[in-house]
């Protein structure tokens, strides 16, 4: 880094920061320490109060009242959504960039207009079409309109990522007389793997986290994804923050490991841009 | 899968060789058709919908334009506009200074500075649903950590959800809590583009470092001020997890939002066809206001230099 960009900043810019790391931090520290007291304890003291007694008790509670079902539930959406986005997305980015055709333009057009339809707009014919489809309560039905609202963020990374593949490389694969499947195998998969990654863990977490489909489209215990299981969780146990908060900590923990792995791919998969 | 026949002799070499090995546009067909049938379509049905009334369960009935004299009529959904209106100014004019600080901040490589932004980033990973969850444990007036930091703030009364200033300004904080990591990322990554030269510059000319904020990073980082306005705008237009958990619209309906108004006529009243109404007149105002924050900005230049490449 160049020294002119070292310069120290104003004390404003970091009392702001530290502000809002404190705005972070206290109630992420308040969730994980009150996950572990009982729940006496937790109404004694308070959120803030270190736990004299820690107690697994909570994690134990939430693991049997359903939760390894929402876990495997949320985890085969989530799977589901990033298999179904990669397939589609990953040849029409391919189209887009590279048929050359006039209409591949108008392609892409039609997915940026679809950036502005929000889930919650169309969901009464969602649930009308998933009906009619004989998936209601089904696991695809929240996977099939989840995956398709990933499509146009997903298709615009992908786009992104596939331009800067060097056309010179396109023509070294045609000349060797590779057709379009092989050079997209050999070539175009491996140099926007960035982005492959990128959208794969944006479609993810869009499923992880989805609240609306499931919400509407499915009713069973059997069905049941993680963020629904939390808001019946709430229903259920009432006052028993620790529990609750257990649980929370239980559906975070899977992100959270992902992060460790693949922190990059993650973040840009948060912003759903760039890749790089 | 269709591929170039090497078969075929070339007769005008260079206009061939251009067009061997490129996929047909029909690889895009799937995605596209998977696209209409779950976005587009519906969003068709929507409209058409509008102008019926329907439970859920048999055939819809055309009542014309019952449902938009409906909608233009309803008191109820004109303060929840209202409401709508409120949260999507105040929350923007809360998130976007917010997240432009922290975004520039953590934009600087510093090793310091990517540890602090990793904590910043944790609220991203929990989903709505999680978050509206604890922050209505903390917030709870009697148990929660506001019932224990308020008295020492000086606040005598922490139970925010009992009024309707409260209740929204709970809403606007927790959203706040929610997204700010997200704005803040977006302006991280518009910063570091942001030429070095410039700050080079600038600093020659003994710029300080707030001069060269507001003369050089916050004009670079108009399309980011954009993008990220349009996603907060539609963002907070259209979403209503957070409210239904965490004041269910309440109190009263002091919190209650448009998007909440269309989910509980079209999935607790089976009024599809008002739902419908409502639903797509939410789609046509954030269209509308991001189509113009995009033109007046002229952002919309940003893709249509590069398409068709």
């Amino acid at each position: 880094m160049s020294p002119a960009r070292r310069v120290r900043r104003p004390n404003v810019v970091a009392l702001g920061v530290l502000g809002w790391l404190v705005v972070v931090a206290v109630p992420v520290y308040a969730v994980v320490v009150s996950s572990v007291r009982r729940r006496e304890d937790y109404l004694d003291g308070g959120p803030l109060a270190l736990p004299d007694a820690v107690t697994a008790d909570n994690y134990l509670h939430a693991l049997r009242s359903g939760f390894p079902g929402y876990l495997l539930n949320s985890t085969l959406v989530a799977l589901g959504v990033v298999a179904l986005v990669l397939v589609l997305a990953v040849p029409a980015a391919y189209a887009i960039v590279r048929s050359g055709s006039r209409v591949s333009a108008r392609t892409l057009r039609v997915f940026l207009l679809g950036l502005a339809i929000p889930a919650q707009a169309v969901i009464v014919p969602v649930f009308l079409l998933v009906s009619q489809l004989g998936l209601y309560d089904t696991l695809l039905a929240v996977i099939l309109p989840t995956a398709a609202f990933c499509l146009p963020v997903c298709v615009l990374v992908l786009t992104t990522a596939m331009r800067d593949v060097p056309e010179e490389m396109y023509e070294a694969m045609a000349l060797d007389g590779s057709g379009p499947a092989r050079a997209l195998v050999r070539l175009v998969l491996p140099l926007s793997r960035h982005g492959i990654a990128t959208a794969a863990v944006y479609s993810a977490l869009q499923a992880w986290n989805g609240f609306l489909f499931p919400l509407v489209l499915t009713q069973s215990e059997s069905t049941r994804v993680l963020p629904l299981g939390l808001y019946d969780f709430q229903d259920e146990y009432g006052t028993d923050v620790p529990g609750l908060l257990a649980a929370v900590v239980l559906s975070v923990l899977p992100v959270l490991v992902a992060c460790l792995f693949a922190r990059r791919a993650l973040v840009s998969g948060l912003v759903g841009a760039g890749g790089k | 899968m269709a591929t170039a026949s090497p078969g075929r002799v070339p007769a005008r070499a260079g206009a061939l060789r251009a067009r061997r090995g490129r996929p047909s546009v029909l690889w895009a067909v799937p995605a596209l058709l998977f696209f209409a049938v779950f976005a587009l379509a519906p969003l068709g049905i929507v409209a058409y919908l509008s102008f019926t009334s329907w439970d859920g369960l048999g055939a819809p009935t055309w009542v014309g334009g019952a449902n938009w004299s409906r909608l233009l009529a309803d008191r109820d959904l004109r303060d929840a506009a209202w409401h709508s209106l409120v949260l999507t100014v105040a929350t923007w004019a809360f998130q976007t200074p917010v997240a432009l600080l922290l975004g520039v901040w953590s934009a600087g490589r510093q090793r310091s500075r990517a540890v602090v932004s990793a904590v910043f980033l944790l609220p991203l990973l929990l989903s709505s649903a999680a978050v509206a969850l604890v922050w209505k444990s903390l917030l709870d007036p009697n148990f929660g950590l506001v019932a224990e930091l308020a008295p020492r703030l000086g606040f005598d009364d922490a139970s925010w959800f009992s009024t309707p200033e409260g209740a929204l300004t709970a809403v606007l904080f927790v959203l706040g809590w929610q997204f700010i990591p997200l704005h803040a990322l977006l302006y991280q990554g518009g910063a570091r583009q942001v030429p070095d030269v410039l700050h080079q510059a600038a600093a020659m000319d003994g710029a300080g470092t707030a001069r060269r904020f507001w003369s050089i990073t916050l004009p670079q980082l108009r399309n980011t001020v954009v993008a990220s306005s349009v996603l907060m705008v539609v963002g907070s237009l259209t979403f209503f997890d957070t409210v239904l958990i965490l004041t269910a619209g309440g109190p009263g309906t002091a919190t209650t939002i448009v998007p909440l108004v269309a989910y509980r006529t079209g999935f607790e009243g089976f009024e599809m066809g008002y739902a419908s109404a409502i639903a797509f007149a939410l789609v046509l105002v954030a269209t509308g206001i991001s189509l113009l924050l995009v033109r007046v900005t002229g952002f919309g230049r940003m893709h249509s230099t590069r398409e068709g490449l």
